[in-house]
């Protein structure tokens, strides 16, 4: 039997180790967190009384479904929580977690790793009381706290409504909910969005339940700005109408849609792929999360689909597994399971189109905004690289010359950006400027840790 | 060991929890200054339910108080006394645990 290893205990792990369980297999399950879940199915600390239902509304039948699952095959795979993957090399998962460092090979290996905020650099974002909008769900669901009593949503995400009406139903006093794209490209967008009617329903409940509240919802909110000294005061904006406004408050959630962690797929061997819809990179895979020999992937860490689309990769990539292994698989399974797959991802096209995130801002970016908040690169610097002779003609060079993306988060949260940035100061396209090429380890390894002999 | 909620969020906090928490009190210290919080909270939440930030950043020194709360950006790394580090977000707080917001003396540090 193979040796089956997976990254990422979320949706699109979880529903990958069902399937490989009910054909007999016992995968290794490799989790960053303490809990199974991922950050959309994130469950409580233990002892922490959250009103999970009331919170996930209509989607706290599939989270309860999901931890059921998991409960039930629990003895038939090893699970490895908190247990950092941090490099795949030569066959072999490097982890790190407080017993050390170990090598496991694999015969297989399913990434499902997620996806991250992206964030656009904006005036005060690195302020203390400015979080990611996902991060202010985790904190929610995780820890039952809220970033701050009155707290500003601001972004190009559809979770902008659902993070705003968590926090407001734990008694947060919303401010407002500042979405960037204008209405008119959620209509145009419907096409895409009828793929999924019952999704496209949720959000615009959201949408009804937050009016119902009187939280004002601004679309086409443009030069966001977050004032303060020492944290978060206020923010400032435009409105469509051309007017600024400021509103006071003590947070603010930034989200603008998800970048995929492919960083592992990447070490891995993967090749990577531009999309010019979602202005970012995925690893090149078939449908079924085929990266190359033995090697899968699932999940938004392949492709930005949501926590449903993440559970039918998910059991997708493990049918791979099986059937690369010589086993036989349900192939009328596999075809509704891939059709399902195809309506959402034509869905998130949709709303990548709907919620795009605006890119055109970094061509007006003011020359002392942070850009990358590990090093302190400021989008001057940036510019003035990126226009120098022998200066950052793409992302690497510009990280050689700026320490841009050299800090500890590697570049998840600034090399999107600072490749738009360089590339509107150049009038050249966006893919040009590449991506930055990952390192292991994907993330800081304490310094004691070395692998036993 | 007492069981329940740790004490109320001062009016400086960061974070307000808004949920009960039933597990059992542990005390942490951050620069010598005691705090209590709940066995399973997070070392980030318990230092910002008590203040207003987590250290400075490296680069600049401007104050921080973690971002991504996912062990992503890795904002929120935090020094423990005896030399160690932690990263805030992903770190239970468990009772002892001393915290200093800034490098230990001699560590070597950026501008």
């Amino acid at each position: 039997m193979p040796e089956v290893v997976i990254v990422g205990a979320g949706p699109a792990g979880l529903s990958a180790a069902s399937v490989l369980v009910e054909h007999g297999l016992r995968p290794v399950v490799i989790d960053e967190a303490k809990r199974p879940g991922g950050q959309a199915y994130r469950a409580p600390a233990a002892g922490l009384d959250l009103p999970m239902d009331a919170l996930l509304g209509s989607e706290s039948r599939k989270y309860r479904r999901l931890h059921a699952r998991f409960a039930a095959i629990a003895g038939q795979l090893d699970h490895w929580p908190e247990t950092l993957a941090w490099n795949v090399q030569e066959g072999k998962v490097f982890t790190v977690s407080r017993s050390g460092i170990e090598a496991l090979a694999y015969d297989a290996l399913i990434l499902a790793p997620g996806a991250v905020d992206r964030l656009m650099p904006v005036k005060g974002w690195t302020l203390p009381g400015v979080y990611t909008l996902g991060g202010a769900q985790v904190l929610l669901k995780d820890q039952g706290c809220l970033i701050g009593r009155r707290i500003a949503f601001g972004g190009s995400s559809p979770l902008l409504y659902l993070a705003a009406l968590q926090c407001r139903m734990m008694g947060a006093e919303v401010v407002a909910v500042l979405d960037t794209t204008p209405f008119s490209h959620k209509i145009g967008a419907a096409p895409k969005l009828l793929a999924s009617p019952r999704t496209l329903a949720r959000g615009l409940a959201y949408l009804a339940k937050l009016r119902s509240r009187g939280i004002p919802v601004r679309h086409g909110v443009r030069s966001l700005e977050i004032a303060g000294a020492e944290g978060v005061e206020g923010v400032t904006y435009r409105e469509a109408s051309g007017e600024i406004r400021t509103l006071a408050c003590d947070a603010v959630a930034l989200g603008f849609g998800l970048r995929p962690e492919f960083q592992l797929a990447e070490l891995a061997g993967s090749a990577l792929r531009y999309d010019a819809t979602f202005r970012q990179w995925f690893p090149v895979c078939d449908i079924d999360g085929r990266l190359a020999k033995g090697l899968y992937t699932a999940g938004d860490g392949s492709a930005i689909g949501g926590a449903d689309a993440a559970e039918l990769s998910g059991a997708l990539a493990a049918y791979a597994v099986l059937e690369d292994n010589g086993a036989s698989v349900p192939q009328a399974k596999l075809r509704s399971l891939r059709r399902r797959l195809r309506r959402l991802r034509r869905f998130q096209e949709g709303l990548a189109s709907a919620f795009a995130w605006p890119h055109a801002w970094l061509g007006e970016t003011q020359d002392d905004v942070i850009v990358c908040r590990c090093e302190g690169v400021t989008a001057g610097e940036v510019r003035r690289i990126a226009r120098a002779e022998f200066g950052g003609s793409e992302i690497n060079r510009m990280k050689a010359l700026s320490r841009l993306g050299m800090g500890r988060c590697q570049g998840r949260f600034c090399a999107l950006a600072a490749a738009e940035l360089s590339a509107a100061a150049l009038g050249r396209p966006h893919a040009d400027f590449g991506r930055l090429r990952g390192q292991a380890p994907v993330k800081p390894l304490p310094m004691s840790a070395r692998l036993e002999p | 060991m007492a069981i329940g909620e740790s004490r109320p969020d001062p009016s400086s906090a960061r974070l307000i929890r808004v949920a009960r928490f039933n597990s059992p009190r542990v005390r942490i210290a951050v620069d010598g200054r005691t705090i209590e919080a709940n066995a399973g909270e997070s070392v980030l939440a318990a230092m910002l339910r008590a203040g207003r930030e987590i250290g400075k950043a490296e680069a600049g020194g401007q104050g921080r108080a973690g971002f991504c709360l996912m062990g992503a950006c890795q904002d929120c790394w935090v020094w423990l006394a005896n030399g160690g580090r932690i990263r805030a977000c992903t770190t239970a707080a468990a009772d002892g645990m001393e915290i200093v917001t800034g490098a230990p003396a001699g560590f070597p540090r950026n501008a």
